[in-house]
């Protein structure tokens, strides 16, 4: 192997890498504060990209009944609970929240796509579309069962990415799509030609990252996810909701799943259903880190992207096989780590 | 008979009739439910019993099915063979697999069985010996003493036989004393470790069967079939597998028969109905699939069969049978009195920058009762935990009859006659009092899972629960006998947990608050047990904050206070050290 394959292999892993690591942390901070394995997230990068390709030739993506429709179930069930409740003045906020939010989007998707926007805008509309599905999806699907043990929540996230792939098909067909690349420009970098896409997604990863930082750093919303992270009941008792960190968690991870979906369109030909694949890989990143440390989830992700890499080059039909069997001596490794009686799960 | 006998004889009944009655088509379709059922029974024992969840069950089935697709066609070999070797080979990647895995906390094995999932579902996609994406195809029939098994209604003898001697082992299986040990793997893994169960070594025997079950759920695919494919072990089957589960109700065996037939029939009929709607073609059965589980997920989360069951038990509980009579357990020599039993020698305990027990020593001879008292916090239970191996000491030593115990896991300090109670009650909810008392018994037993599925265990069965039901009696519990332990009511429920511990036939008896909820005249009756006990020779030590019923009762106490040992002595000493009464009563500054 020549040294510039070596270096178009390695920048080939870091640009993947990148997007692995962010979806490994939306996973981790999804994971940490409700306790949901968030399986559906690969779905959100599948939407997102296939819809910034479908924007791009002219036609309006189904993402956009998913979103109306969700919102509509979300509104039912909200109603449902406010008019239980008796407190009727919810009723405004939740209509305005769960139908007219999704239909503005909606409309404003409609009436643009035949126009051909520039690049940008059709990002932000795909963010509009893809983004108020996390809270949708936590609150349909999720809230119901907050305290339930995290073997159901897994069932819960199965059956959603079930509903979403089927949608997927439905709403995208059986090809594949690619969405073309932000800049087509290139640099020299010693024996290397560093592609401008690649620039982008390490510099939009690093971005997301720093901004999630001093998030949860600095801002009093970041503080109540890591409380809840910390302690669950002890938040609660300090008067932090869990339905907000909830909500919130979800609607972080459906941002980083959206960014993801966006960011990586141009770079691979997306199926209906590949956004499974790409989500798990975020996870094997996460195990790798222990799914515990946001720092070494990142690392372990890029780890996957390497690997990923290098294994397409000297074995590629076994990628896969390899990628997701490098889960086993982690385990191994994990597995030696642990002394106790594992902790029981609750009844 | 009980109605659910009663279902069971319908259900057979009707097993034997269909390839008569059925069309072609339908009994194809009983054949696929057959195959399913018993990949899913092996997700009940794994998911709903044991609480280890698999969403990677469709790979051993692909080992199964390749193993002797491959062996039959390439080398010409009888199906038989293939079978052997299917099973070897998935019981060799199973053990390696859950080595792994089933000693992680949950999250870690679900999603690593979704994780193998795709690696094998690639795997065989590109492996030339399996005939990469085309798969592998003119797979021979089986034949039996001669008879060739190819028409459909064969194949359907061949898997309702196969998969009704499953359901059966399972059902026997869980109704023994591994049946009983697997039963609280899932919610009470550390009173099981305490009572002297390898939980390690039982989620891995589960996992094992589980995936031969699937296994041989792939062997009669393969040649019901004469084709395997990957397309048939992708994800999506894995998660399909765990739905039915769940549907039927993932703790119940024969909700396996219910999840896998409900989940099948309706994936036929929604691919018949489903593409009337629309007009692209799409995978919308699992669109709905997915919706359905939805609702089940939050209103129904046990799956439909303890609805059913409900139904049939409308008509009141059955009454519980004492277990019959049976030869007494063989009981342990215990020390003479007076010996040196247990010995405590500078014990730390931290947590983090607490110490729970701080220098603590402290020496219990053979035939007395030992209080260990003091006020909340105090480091009482930490002590119990330490010595019964639950929670390693961070430093000290630990001797029982001499010899060093502060290093052994919980399940060897039971093996050496230690048994206790726990202060928060841990007793398997869903399994009843006999049963529960029995778990004490687990190490009076030798009898494995094989024999249990077998019923090869029944002469020493009736002799544990015989056991059980002395230990219940004693208790004055036997008109619960048969109740679910969560029915009972708190104090009787730590009754039970003081059955038991004393159905392990213990020469150390460890107590943590027994009295605690109980009513005056209980009180009583349990200081008269404890008392018979000690005549007996069972040494007691008692953690106990009813200091009536405490003075009344120990030879000897031993006082903590901040984790530190602050006073020892005779109960009428301890009433008047000043050390003690400041501690309960708070000093004057």
């Amino acid at each position: 192997m020549g040294a510039d394959i070596f270096a178009w292999l390695v920048q080939d892993g870091i640009t993947n890498g990148a997007i692995y690591a962010l979806l490994a942390l939306a996973l981790l901070l999804v994971f940490t504060v409700t306790r949901v394995i968030f399986v559906p997230q690969g779905e959100l990068i599948t939407f997102a990209a296939l819809s910034l390709a479908m924007l791009e030739s002219g036609r309006v993506p189904g993402t956009v009944y998913i979103l109306v429709f969700g919102g509509l179930a979300a509104a039912a069930i909200e109603a449902v609970v406010a008019l239980r409740e008796h407190r009727l003045r919810r009723l405004p906020r939740i209509a305005m929240l769960y139908v007219a939010l999704p239909l503005a989007v909606a409309a404003a998707v409609w009436w643009a796509a035949p126009r051909r926007p520039d690049q940008w805008v059709q990002v932000l509309l795909v963010l509009a579309m893809v983004v108020p599905l996390g809270p949708i999806m936590y609150r349909i699907a999720y809230q119901p069962l907050a305290s339930a043990s995290v073997l159901v929540l897994f069932i819960v996230s199965m059956a959603v990415h079930y509903v979403l792939t089927g949608l997927s098909l439905v709403f995208f067909g059986g090809e594949g799509l690619r969405s073309s690349a932000f800049s087509d420009a290139k640099f020299r970098l010693g024996v290397v030609d560093v592609t401008a896409q690649s620039l982008w997604v390490v510099l939009a990863s690093l971005v997301i990252i720093v901004a999630l930082w001093l998030l949860f750093e600095r801002s009093i919303y970041g503080k109540a996810l890591r409380a809840t992270a910390i302690n669950r009941v002890g938040a609660r008792l300090v008067g932090i909701p869990t339905v907000l960190t909830g909500h919130l968690s979800f609607l972080l991870a459906a941002f980083i799943g959206a960014v993801s979906g966006i960011l990586i369109a141009p770079i691979t030909t997306l199926y209906y259903d590949t956004g499974f694949l790409i989500g798990l890989k975020g996870f094997v990143g996460a195990i790798l880190g222990g799914m515990a440390s946001y720092p070494l989830a990142a690392l372990g992700a890029l780890a996957v992207g390497l690997l990923e890499s290098f294994s397409s080059f000297w074995a590629s039909a076994y990628k896969e096989t390899i990628v997701f069997g490098l889960i086993v001596p982690v385990l191994v490794w994990l597995s030696l780590r642990s002394r106790h009686v594992e902790e029981e799960e609750r009844e | 008979m009980s109605p659910g006998r009663i279902a069971i004889a319908l259900f057979i009944a009707y097993l034997l009739a269909a390839p008569f009655v059925l069309p072609e088509f339908y009994v194809t379709l009983m054949n696929y439910i057959g195959l399913a059922t018993l990949v899913t029974l092996g997700l009940v024992l794994l998911t709903g019993v044991a609480g280890l969840m698999s969403f990677g069950q469709q790979v051993f089935v692909g080992f199964g099915a390749y193993a002797t697709g491959v062996l039959t066609t390439v080398y010409g070999a009888s199906p038989w063979l293939g079978l052997g070797a299917g099973l070897a080979f998935t019981a060799v990647a199973a053990l390696a697999l859950g080595l792994i895995t089933v000693r992680l906390s949950g999250h870690y094995l679900p999603i690593s069985t979704l994780a193998w999932g795709i690696a094998f579902y690639f795997a065989f996609g590109n492996l030339e010996l399996v005939g990469r994406y085309d798969g592998i195809q003119g797979i021979p029939a089986i034949s039996l003493f001669g008879w060739s098994i190819e028409s459909g209604r064969g194949s359907y003898a061949l898997i309702w036989a196969v998969t009704l001697a499953a359901l059966l082992a399972a059902h026997n299986l869980l109704d023994s004393r591994s049946g009983r040990a697997i039963r609280a793997l899932r919610f009470r893994a550390v009173m099981a470790e305490s009572f002297g169960i390898d939980t390690a070594r039982l989620k891995l025997v589960v996992f094992l069967y589980a995936a031969l079950l699937a296994s041989l759920s792939g062997w009669l695919y393969a040649h019901f079939l004469h084709f395997v494919s990957p397309g048939a072990f992708n994800v999506n089957i894995g998660i399909e597998y765990l739905f039915m589960a769940v549907v039927g109700g993932a703790s119940q065996v024969w909700g396996a028969v219910i999840g896998a037939s409900l989940l099948t029939l309706l994936k036929e009929w929604l691919k018949d109905i489903l593409p009337r709607f629309f007009e692209q073609s799409g995978n919308y059965e699992v669109i709905v699939f997915g919706l359905l589980m939805l609702p089940l997920l939050h209103r129904a989360r046990d799956g439909l069969m303890p609805v059913l069951a409900r139904l049939g038990r409308r008509n009141g509980r059955a009454p519980a049978r004492a277990p019959r009579a049976a030869p007494a357990l063989a009981r342990r020599a215990g020390p003479a009195a007076g010996e040196p039993l247990l010995g405590l020698a500078g014990v730390h305990k931290n947590f983090g920058g607490l110490a729970a027990v701080r220098a603590l020593s402290f020496e219990m001879r053979a035939g007395e009762i030992l209080g260990l008292i003091g006020p909340n916090g105090a480091g009482k239970s930490t002590v119990f935990n330490v010595v019964t191996g639950v929670l390693p000491a961070d430093a000290g030593e630990v001797r029982f009859r001499g010899a060093r115990i502060d290093a052994l896991p919980a399940r060897r300090i039971a093996r050496l006659a230690i048994a206790r109670t726990f202060q928060h009650v841990n007793l398997v909810g869903g399994m009843s009092v006999l049963e529960n008392v029995a778990i004490g018994a687990h190490l009076r037993g030798a009898k494995g899972t094989a024999s249990a599925m077998l019923r090869l265990d029944r002469e020493e069965e009736r002799r544990l629960l015989h056991e059980a039901a002395r230990q219940v009696e004693r208790v004055g519990l036997s008109a619960h006998l048969g109740e679910p332990s969560a029915s009972l009511a708190l104090g009787q429920q730590r009754m039970v947990e003081i059955a038991r511990a004393l159905a392990a036939d213990p020469v150390l008896l460890l107590l943590d608050e027994p009295a605690a909820g109980l009513r005056f005249q209980e009180k009583r009756s349990l200081a008269a047990l404890l008392r018979r006990l000690r005549a007996e020779g069972t040494s007691i030590l008692l953690v106990e904050h009813d200091m009536d019923f405490v003075m009344g009762l120990v030879e000897r106490l031993v006082v903590m206070d901040f984790g530190e040992k602050i006073a020892e002595g005779l109960p009428h000493e301890i009433q008047a050290n000043p050390l003690v009464i400041e501690a309960y009563l708070g000093g004057i500054e």
